[in-house]
C-alpha cells in the first residue's frame, strides 16, 4: 500500500485519559481495571472510565448523549485532537475529509434503560429514547461529523473486536479512490449490560483481573474506552517528525466459528502475513507485536501459534489488554496508538496482572516492559465471527 | 469518480422474489403483484445449521448466494462488505427483554447472533471464505455507504467485492422508534475490470445535493424505496434490469449525494 501518515491520535481509557497518562501508567505496570459485581452476582473486573470524566454532552449536541458518545466525546478532548482536525479542516476542506469510525454496541446501553423504564413487557419505550441518536450503529459516525464539523464520506463500521483496526483500511481504499485525501478513523465502546452478560453466556468473562498469556487465565475482563486517528496522504512537513506511518494491513476471516477463533490461528496468521504484504515487508522487519492476547484459554494459544509459526520465539509480543480490559470494537484503535506509543518511546509494555507465562505458549511474551529499539510495531485485532486484522506501524524516516 | 463493472445481483423483497424474477418487474415487462418477501433457504450450509439462522442471516446468505451464482464468482475468493441500519432487530429485542427481566439470562447463541457481523461471519463460515470482510451501517444511507465502500475496496486492491445489504422490521417497541417498512435484501458482486461476466458499467461519483434522490414510478416499488435502508437501491436495480443508459442519484451525506451512471455491457464473447 502506498503509505499514509498519522498526524494526531488522541486515546482515553480506564488506563487514563490522553497519550501521556497512558504511556505513564504502561511504563508503571498500572491496571485500569477495577471489581465490579453486576446484578445476578455476576462478579467481573471492568475497565470503566469514571463518573467524573465521562459527563452529559451538552448543547448543540444534548440529543447524542448517550454512554458511548460520551466516552468519545472524553476521547476527543485530549491530545489536542479537536485543534489537529481544525487545522486538518483547513489544509483540505471539510468536504475532503472521511470519517470513518468503529463501534460494537453503539448507545444500546440507552435501549438497555430504556427497556427497565417500561411500566410492562408490551408498554412502548420511553418518550425521551432516541434511536438514531443513540442506539443505531451511525449514531457515532453523524455525532463526531457536527462535532468536528466534517462533511466528508462517512459510515461506522461494526466487525466485532477487529472493526476500529479494519477503519484504516476503509479509510486508505477510500483515500486511494479519490473520495477524500484525509480521514478521521478509530471509534469507541462502553460498558454494557449487553456485552457484560452477553459474553459471561459465553463463558468468556473472567472473575478477576483478565491475564493474558498466564498458564491460569480464564477469559476477558471488558473495558470502555475510545481512540481516534488522522490518517492524511501528503501531510505537510512541519507534521512529519511526530506522525508515525501507516505501512500496511491486513485483513482476513476465519471461515470456522461464530465465538471461537480457529484452533491453528489460521485466520490471524492471515492477516498478519497479508499486513507484511502490504507493507513490502518480511517478518524479521517487526521489532514489537502488540497482541490481540484476551485472556482466553482458546484465543490465546491460537494466536500464539499464528504468531510463532510466522514470526519464529525471537520477536518481544505482549497483550495491553490487563490495563485497558478489553474494550471490544475500540481495541483496535486504542492498541495501534500503544503501538504507537511503543515506536516513539521505543518501549515495549509489559502485562498487567499476568504471573506466570503459559509454558506451553511459545512466543516471546514479555510480562514485564522493556526498553529497547522499536521501529516497526504490529497490532493484531480478532474478533467475532472470525474477522481479523493486522495493522503495521513505522517511525518515519 | 470510480468505475466498477456489474457481474451478479441478488434481491429478495415484497413482491420482488429473486433476481430474474424481479428484473422483469422492474423493467416494466411485468406487473408489480404485492407479496410477503420470501427467504428462500440457502444451499451453502445443512438443514440443521440453516433452522439455527436468524432472518437477518437467512436474508443476507439468500441474496449473496444468488448474486455470485449470476456472476459465476466463486464466493470463496471474494472479499465482501455488508451493509445494514439495524443488525437482526428480533434478536436483539430478545437481549434487551431478557436484561429487563430479573433473573437476567442471556442465550449465547442469541448474543453471538445480535453483533452486527453476524452475516458476514456466517457467510464467511457457509461460503469457506477467508477473504476480507467489512460490516458497515449508516442509518438510511446504509446501503450508498455499502456501495461507496465497496467499489473503493474494488478499486483499490483491484479484485472482485460483494456487497450484501439487507433490513428487516424490528418488533415492537423498537418499531415504533424505527420503522422499517418491508424485509429487504440486496447483493450485487462487482469487479475491477470488464469481462464477459459483465452486465453494465457503474461509475460512483459525490456531487453536490442538489437533485433529490431518484424515486421510484410505480407507487409500490417508492413505498418500499422510502421504507427499507437496503431498498434505497431499487433505482440502481431498476437502471440494471432496464438495461439502457442512466443516471441516478442515492440519497448519501447531508451535503453530497451519491450519483451513479449506469451503462449497459453486453457480453462480447459469444459475438
Amino acid at each position: 500500500m502506498q503509505p499514509l501518515y498519522l498526524t494526531n491520535y488522541a486515546i482515553a481509557t480506564s488506563l487514563g485519559a490522553g497519550l501521556d497518562e497512558t504511556f505513564l501508567q504502561l511504563a508503571a505496570g498500572r491496571t485500569g481495571l477495577r471489581p465490579q459485581t453486576y446484578p445476578g452476582e455476576l462478579a467481573t473486573w471492568t475497565g470503566r472510565i469514571g463518573a467524573l470524566e465521562i459527563t452529559p454532552l451538552e448543547e448543540p449536541f444534548a440529543a447524542f448523549d448517550c454512554r458511548n458518545n460520551r466516552v468519545a466525546a472524553f476521547a476527543l478532548a485530549q491530545d489536542h485532537f479537536m485543534d489537529a482536525v481544525a487545522g486538518l479542516r483547513d489544509r483540505y476542506g471539510p468536504e475532503r475529509i472521511g470519517v470513518f469510525l468503529g463501534t460494537s454496541t453503539s448507545g444500546i446501553e440507552t435501549t438497555e434503560s430504556a427497556y427497565r423504564r417500561r411500566a410492562n413487557a408490551g408498554a412502548s419505550l420511553p418518550p425521551d429514547f432516541r434511536y438514531a441518536e443513540t442506539h443505531n450503529i451511525y449514531s457515532l459516525g453523524q455525532f463526531m461529523r457536527r462535532l468536528l464539523d466534517i462533511t466528508g464520506p462517512s459510515m461506522v463500521a461494526s466487525s466485532a473486536c477487529a472493526t476500529t483496526a479494519k477503519t484504516f483500511g476503509n479509510a486508505a481504499r477510500m483515500i486511494e479512490a479519490g473520495f477524500c485525501d484525509a480521514a478521521i478513523v478509530g471509534g469507541a465502546d462502553s460498558l454494557c449490560a449487553t456485552t457484560i452478560y452477553g459474553f459471561h453466556s459465553l463463558g468468556l468473562v473472567s472473575p478477576t483481573a483478565c491475564r493474558p498469556f498466564d498458564s491460569a487465565r480464564d477469559g476477558i475482563s471488558i473495558g470502555e474506552g475510545a481512540g481516534f486517528a488522522i490518517i492524511e496522504k501528503t501531510p505537510p512537513a512541519s507534521l512529519m517528525p511526530s506522525a508515525v506511518v501507516l505501512r500496511g494491513f491486513g485483513e482476513s476471516s476465519d471461515a470456522y466459528h461464530m465465538s471461537t477463533p480457529h484452533p491453528e490461528g489460521k485466520g490471524a496468521q492471515l492477516a498478519m502475513e497479508r499486513a507484511l504484504a502490504s507493507a513490502g515487508l518480511k517478518p524479521a522487519d517487526i521489532d514489537y507485536i502488540n497482541v490481540h492476547g484476551t485472556a482466553t484459554q482458546v484465543g490465546d494459544a491460537a494466536e500464539d501459534r499464528a504468531i510463532v509459526s510466522l514470526f519464529g520465539r525471537e520477536t518481544p509480543c505482549s497483550s495491553t489488554k490487563g490495563y485497558t480490559g478489553h474494550t471490544l470494537a475500540s481495541a483496535g484503535i486504542i492498541e495501534a496508538i500503544i503501538a504507537a506509543l511503543a515506536i516513539q518511546h521505543d518501549f515495549m509494555p509489559g502485562t498487567a496482572n499476568t504471573e506466570e507465562v503459559d509454558p506451553a505458549l511459545q512466543c516471546r511474551y514479555l510480562l514485564r516492559g522493556e526498553r529497547g529499539r522499536v521501529r516497526r510495531a504490529l497490532s493484531n485485532s480478532f474478533g467475532f465471527g472470525g474477522s481479523n486484522c493486522s495493522l503495521v506501524l513505522e517511525r518515519p524516516a | 469518480m470510480i468505475r466498477v463493472f456489474v457481474e451478479g445481483v441478488g434481491l429478495q423483497g415484497d413482491g420482488l422474489d429473486g433476481w430474474e424474477a424481479a428484473a422483469a418487474v422492474l423493467a416494466g415487462r411485468a406487473e408489480y403483484r404485492a407479496a410477503p418477501a420470501s427467504i428462500p433457504p440457502t444451499m451453502l450450509l445443512p438443514a440443521n445449521e440453516r433452522r439455527r439462522m436468524v432472518k437477518t442471516v437467512k436474508l443476507a446468505l439468500a441474496v449473496g448466494t444468488q448474486a455470485f451464482a449470476h456472476a459465476r464468482r466463486d464466493p470463496s475468493e471474494t472479499a465482501t462488505v455488508f451493509a445494514s441500519s439495524g443488525g437482526d432487530g428480533e434478536t436483539i429485542h430478545e437481549i434487551l427483554e431478557s436484561l429487563a427481566a430479573a433473573p437476567i439470562d442471556v442465550s449465547p447463541t442469541r448474543f453471538h447472533n445480535s453483533v452486527h457481523n453476524a452475516p458476514s461471519g456466517y457467510w464467511s463460515i457457509a461460503t469457506g471464505s477467508s477473504a476480507p470482510t467489512s460490516s458497515l451501517c449508516m442509518h438510511d444511507s446504509s446501503f450508498a455507504a455499502g456501495l461507496i465502500d465497496a467499489a473503493a475496496q474494488t478499486v483499490a486492491e483491484k479484485q472482485p467485492v460483494g456487497l450484501i445489504a439487507y433490513d428487516l422490521p424490528y418488533p415492537e417497541p423498537l418499531n415504533t422508534v424505527r420503522k422499517i417498512g418491508s424485509t429487504f435484501g440486496v447483493a450485487i458482486v462487482m469487479a475491477p475490470t470488464r469481462s464477459d461476466r459483465t452486465i453494465a458499467s457503474l461509475t460512483l461519483a459525490l456531487e453536490p445535493r442538489n437533485d433529490p434522490p431518484t424515486p421510484m414510478a410505480v407507487h409500490a416499488l417508492e413505498a418500499i424505496r422510502i421504507g427499507n435502508p437496503a431498498a434505497r437501491s431499487l433505482p440502481l436495480l431498476e437502471a440494471l434490469a432496464r438495461g439502457i443508459e442512466s443516471r441516478i442519484v442515492l440519497e448519501y451525506l447531508a451535503s453530497r449525494s451519491l450519483a451513479l451512471a449506469i451503462a449497459p455491457c453486453f457480453a462480447t464473447a459469444s459475438l
